[in-house]
């Protein structure tokens, strides 16, 4: 695949390195020159000294040809606008963002970018499973059908610990698909099954009723 | 009506003025405070401290209620971003912004947004004059 890189930055620096090394064809367009000859000096000529934002750069550089272009510049508003050139002048098929801003990932989805990364949100998704104390995990999103996999551990004390599965209000739209109990076997969920300590229920649901399905299955 | 520039330069501060003496309801917002400096002492509008390409930042500076938003930082890139959050997002029924690069001015434009630059339009300003 060509993948272009806009921002040679440690995250641009190490993304290249790792893609040149699986084979890929890359070019990182970097705008400071000193970045740019310690790239061109270890990895060879896969860098431009340029800004990635600009049209002519990517012409020059033959993005209409490009598979992926990925922007991980340290500003969101860089990456938005080298991700928008790219999609909306040289129909790029897949583009990725790098986001600083948590929040700028529904602004960046509404406004066409494919994919963003948020280094914040996956720092906290692995605090979330490391901190076993944690009720609900997320294992799992299903971006295109707007739609997530999650683990809700049943912790000691749970008001629902001895209720059975059709006496809670799970919300509509989550489905429980997967029992693990502490000592058991893993088994699927019927309406009489009980709720035990430590039980692990792996739910198919949505972002917007995550907390009421962590409620409903923890009473937290 | 109600009218949101963000950037108070040299433009941003001027335009302030003129819609805040029409009878305008206007905030100016700027990433740093030292810049209201340069609005009038007469302005009556509001002028807030705070970044135009954060949502909340956005939603506290009243662009729920906004007629009019206008982007005039001098950074293209924020002025495309803060645009589009304007309209996509918050659907403001007017929204005008500043594109210095006149590629990006042309691309954005086809994508629907109501963006100048001004490199173009000076440029042809000064061509105009020395030819008449």
């Amino acid at each position: 695949m060509y993948i272009i890189i806009i921002g040679g930055g440690r995250v641009g620096y190490y993304l290249g390195k790792a893609l040149l090394d699986e084979g890929h064809e890359i070019l990182i367009i970097e705008k400071n020159a000193a970045f740019c000859n310690i790239i061109t000096e270890e990895m060879g000529s896969v860098c431009i000294c340029g800004d990635g934002c600009e049209a002519a750069t990517l012409e020059e550089v033959g993005t209409g040809r490009a598979d992926m272009l990925v922007a991980v510049t340290g500003d969101d508003e860089d990456n938005l606008v080298a991700c928008q050139v790219a999609k909306y002048k040289f129909k790029v098929p897949r583009t990725i963002a790098r986001i600083r801003n948590p929040q700028n990932e529904h602004i960046f989805k509404t406004l066409g970018i494919d994919v963003t990364v948020s280094a914040t949100n996956i720092i906290l998704e692995v605090i979330e499973k490391e901190v076993p104390t944690h009720p609900l995990t997320h294992l799992l999103t299903l971006s295109d059908k707007d739609m997530e996999i999650v683990e809700v551990r049943i912790p000691p004390k749970a008001v629902t610990i001895g209720k059975s599965i059709k006496d809670l209000s799970i919300p509509a739209g989550s489905k429980l698909a997967l029992i693990i109990p502490k000592d058991h076997n893993p088994h699927l969920p019927t309406p009489r099954t009980i709720l035990r300590e430590g039980d692990q229920i792996v739910v198919l649901t949505t972002p917007e009723t995550e907390k009421n399905l962590r409620t409903a299955l923890t009473g937290i | 009506m109600k009218v949101l520039i963000m950037g108070c330069g040299r433009v941003g501060a001027q335009l302030a003025g003129l819609l805040d003496a029409e009878s305008y309801k206007v905030t100016v917002l700027d990433i740093s405070a030292s810049s209201f400096r340069r609005l009038e002492h007469t302005f009556g509008g509001t002028a807030l401290v705070g970044n135009g390409i954060d949502e909340e930042m956005l939603r506290r500076a009243g662009i729920e209620e906004t007629d009019i938003f206008v982007a005039l930082t001098q950074g293209d890139n924020r002025n495309v971003m803060a645009a589009q959050i304007a309209k996509h997002i918050f659907k403001v029924p007017r929204v005008i912004c500043r594109i210095y690069d006149p590629l990006r001015q042309e691309l954005y434009d086809t994508l629907g947004l109501e963006a100048f630059s001004p490199t173009t339009i000076f440029a042809q300003l000064v061509k105009e004059k020395i030819e008449s």
